[in-house]
């Protein structure tokens, strides 16, 4: 079971909402994944479009928790403004901290997303904070009393997958929260190496609504969470530098 | 008098209400969060929150994001 803050998940994918073709896609999609955690984000809403479909109308919202992201945001005042909208709701306490610094590679401002963490966390959220793979800051934000880490695999929306094994392994040795791989998974392979690594979820979205057929791959990256899950909890065996025989070298055939 | 929604002017009878103005923008059923002057508006208050000439509303929704 997947713990963070008070509450506790059977599935480790969580899911993002973002850019499905179309609702039906989605809402399948989601199904299929078997999640129990979406994500959204907050927007003014087109209120000079009646037509306009919401999202929300189209999904069963008592069978997920609701994650909303703080996107769009570039400092911790402007975080903390989107949460309080997003807990207004009165859907959700959760919140997933999201400051972007870098328009090119979409990479979080590490200070705003500090301050924004510890304010959020004042206020009685249950802070989920996406972040780059840096250990340290992964470290603080724990120290701080941050209810999951976020780290990305790779830019966000790149399908680049896990770009640097070696710090996400520090981030998941040294945190005793859980640590969510959030960002750049392209793949069902890239989910499985993550849970493999011995994360506690993976967060994807594009992965998914941008595949071909978004609900067939929503149900291989649900399989590939639960298989890299059983992989790491089964001890993979220790890499070797030479080869070694599965077949007896006795009883042969003469 | 002229107040500012969702980063559009727009005008209103005075001493209208955040319902009223929800109602005229046909929305009330939808689930969204209002804030008015960036101060989020409880629910229960819609009806007894009068707009004032100049006021700054938002009127958020959840939308698909990751």
């Amino acid at each position: 079971m997947l713990m963070i803050g008070e509450k506790s998940f059977h599935s480790r994918l969580m899911l993002g909402t973002g850019k499905y073709p179309t609702f039906q896609s989605q809402k399948k999609a989601v199904q299929v994944s078997e999640t129990e955690i979406l994500t959204f984000a907050v927007r003014r809403m087109n209120i000079f479009d009646e037509n306009e479909p919401n999202l929300l109308e189209e999904l069963d919202l008592q069978q997920y928790d609701l994650l909303p992201n703080t996107a769009g945001a570039k400092t911790a005042d402007e975080v903390v403004r989107i949460a309080r909208l997003a807990r207004a709701s009165g859907l959700c306490d959760m919140i997933k901290v999201e400051v972007i610094g870098c328009e090119k590679t979409l990479l979080p401002d590490p200070f705003e997303t500090m301050r924004a963490s510890v304010q959020l966390l004042e206020e009685g959220f249950t802070v989920l904070t996406y972040t780059s793979d840096d250990v340290v800051l992964a470290k603080r934000l724990e120290e701080a009393g941050v209810h999951a880490i976020m780290p990305g695999a790779s830019p966000i929306g790149s399908g680049q997958g896990i770009i640097n094994t070696m710090n996400l392994q520090f981030i998941i040795e040294q945190s005793d929260i859980p640590v969510i791989v959030d960002a750049g998974i392209g793949s069902p392979s890239d989910a499985a190496y993550a849970m493999e690594l011995g994360a506690d979820g993976v967060l994807l979205n594009t992965a998914v609504s941008g595949a071909k057929d978004p609900i067939r791959m929503a149900e291989a990256m649900k399989l590939a969470v639960q298989s890299g899950r059983l992989g790491y909890e089964a001890g993979r065996i220790p890499k070797r530098m030479d080869g070694m025989k599965s077949s007896p070298d006795t009883a042969m055939i003469e | 008098m002229q107040i500012h929604v969702n980063g559009r002017q727009m005008e209103v009878v005075k001493d209208s209400t955040i319902g009223d103005l929800l109602n005229r923008v046909n929305i009330q059923e939808k689930l969204v969060v209002v804030e008015q002057n960036q101060q989020i508006i409880n629910k229960a208050v819609y009806n007894q929150t009068t707009l004032t000439d100049g006021d700054v509303i938002e009127i958020v929704h959840f939308v698909g994001g990751g």
